[in-house]
C-alpha cells in the first residue's frame, strides 16, 4: 500500500526528523483543491501534489525555508504559484524536533528536574560519571542516561546543540564543573546554568578564570546560581526555578507577577 | 498536531472517523499559537485544544457538522464577527481555525 502523507509525517515525528507539512486552506475556483497538501523534510523527499508543478515548486521552495527557520504560518499564491497574488492561501506547519536538555550530575535535584524538562517537551539526557548514580532505574523519565565525563559527552554531542537547547549542570563538583561548563560555552546551546551556593559559585567563577575560560562569555551566558528567585527549596521546586529561568532566558522577559506589570502578554 | 498523536493513533486502530483543526492565524491575543491542534472522532472524543477553552465547544460542533458532509473550511472566531458567528474568545484576539476529515 502506498504510505500516506500522515503516515510519513508520523515516522518523521517518531524519528525526531524535521518536517513540515504545507497545506492548501483556501483557493478560488480553477485553483488547488482545498485540503491538497505536501510534506517536505530533511533527508526526506517532497510528498504529496497541489496539483500544479509550477505551484508545488515554489511552494516546496518556501515550506523547507520555513522548516529551516521553524516557522509555521500561511502564505499566499497564484495559482500557479505566483508571488504577489493573494487567490491560494497555503498554510505551513513546521514540526522541529524537541529541543534537548543536557543534565549533568545524577543528584536528587537531577530526577525532579528531569520530570519538569519532559513535561516543557524536551529530550533529556541525563550524564554523570559516576555509574552507581547514573542509572536509568533512578531517572526513568530521561531518554537516555549516559555514564561519562560531561565534558566527554559535549565533545561528542556538543555541536548539535542550538538555542533552544540547554544544559544544566547539578554536579557542585568543580572536578566536573569546570571542564563541562568550558565545553558547553564553546557550543550554540542557548541556555547554560550551573547549580550551587554564592560560596560555591564564587569558587568556581575563581576556577574558570584559572582554567583560562573567557570571562567576558561566562558573564554573559552562564546562569550561576542556576534558577529564578522563587525562594522553594525542595528539589521538585528547584526545577521549576531552572525551568521558569529558561523560559525567561528565551523570551527576554523579567519574570515578574503579570499583576506587578502592564502591557501584552505574549 | 504532534502533542495529539498518541489520542489519532488510538482513533485511527479502532477505525474511527476523524477531524482535525488546526489553528492556521490569529490576530490580537490569542492563546494558542497558529499549529495549535484539536481533534474530534466520530463519537464526539475530543483530544487537544485550539484556545484557552473558549471555542472547543463550536470547534467540535463544526467538527461533527464536516463529518457528516467531508467538506473542509476556513472558520473564524473572534470579537469582530457578526451574529453568525457569536463564539467569540474573552480575551478580544481572533482566531483562524482549518479543519479537514484526517483522510490523507
Amino acid at each position: 500500500m502506498e504510505t500516506s502523507i500522515f503516515s510519513r509525517w508520523h515516522r518523521a515525528v517518531d524519528e525526531h526528523r524535521p518536517v513540515a507539512i504545507a497545506t492548501v486552506i483556501a483557493a478560488e475556483p480553477g485553483g488547488p483543491a482545498v485540503g491538497a497538501k505536501i510534506l517536505v523534510g530533511d533527508e526526506i523527499d517532497p510528498m504529496g501534489s497541489l496539483g500544479d508543478a509550477d505551484l508545488d515548486r515554489v511552494v516546496i521552495r518556501d515550506a523547507i525555508g520555513e522548516l529551516a527557520g521553524g516557522r509555521t504560518g500561511v502564505r499566499h499564491y497564484g495559482p500557479h504559484g505566483e508571488a504577489r497574488e493573494e487567490s491560494v492561501s497555503v498554510f505551513i506547519e513546521s514540526f522541529a524536533p524537541p529541543p534537548q536538555m543536557l543534565i549533568f550530575g545524577a543528584v536528587d535535584f537531577t530526577g525532579a528536574l528531569v520530570r519538569v524538562a519532559k513535561v516543557l517537551g524536551y529530550r533529556v539526557t541525563v550524564c554523570d560519571a559516576r555509574e552507581v548514580f547514573a542509572t536509568t532505574r533512578r531517572f526513568p523519565q530521561a531518554d537516555e542516561v549516559v555514564v561519562d565525563w560531561p565534558h566527554r559527552l559535549l565533545e561528542r554531542v556538543g555541536d548539535r546543540l542550538g538555542p533552544r537547547d540547554a544544559v544544566c549542570v547539578l554536579t557542585h563538583d568543580h572536578k566536573f564543573d569546570i571542564p563541562a561548563i568550558m565545553a558547553a560555552l564553546a557550543t550554540g546551546v542557548g541556555y547554560l546554568g550551573a547549580m550551587g551556593s554564592r560560596r560555591t559559585n564564587a569558587e568556581r567563577l575563581d576556577r574558570l578564570a584559572e582554567a583560562g575560560a573567557d570571562m567576558a562569555a561566562v558573564q554573559q551566558r552562564l546562569n550561576a546560581p542556576i534558577g529564578l528567585d522563587l525562594g522553594g527549596r525542595t528539589p521538585e521546586e528547584t526545577a521549576i526555578a531552572i525551568c521558569a529561568e529558561i523560559i525567561a532566558a528565551r523570551t527576554g522577559r523579567p519574570a515578574a507577577s503579570l499583576s506587578s506589570t502592564e502591557g501584552p502578554i505574549h | 498536531m504532534k502533542e495529539i498523536l498518541a489520542d489519532l493513533d488510538r482513533w485511527r486502530a479502532a477505525g474511527r472517523r476523524i477531524v482535525v483543526a488546526r489553528v492556521v492565524d490569529i490576530e490580537g491575543s490569542g492563546p494558542r499559537l497558529p499549529g495549535a491542534a484539536m481533534a474530534v472522532s466520530e463519537d464526539g472524543e475530543v483530544a487537544g485544544s485550539v484556545s484557552g477553552g473558549c471555542v472547543e465547544g463550536a470547534v467540535v460542533a463544526e467538527a461533527l457538522d464536516i463529518l457528516a458532509t467531508g467538506d473542509r473550511r476556513l472558520v473564524t472566531f473572534g470579537y469582530s464577527d457578526d451574529e453568525a458567528f457569536a463564539v467569540g474568545l474573552t480575551c478580544g484576539g481572533t482566531v483562524h481555525l482549518f479543519l479537514e476529515p484526517l483522510d490523507w
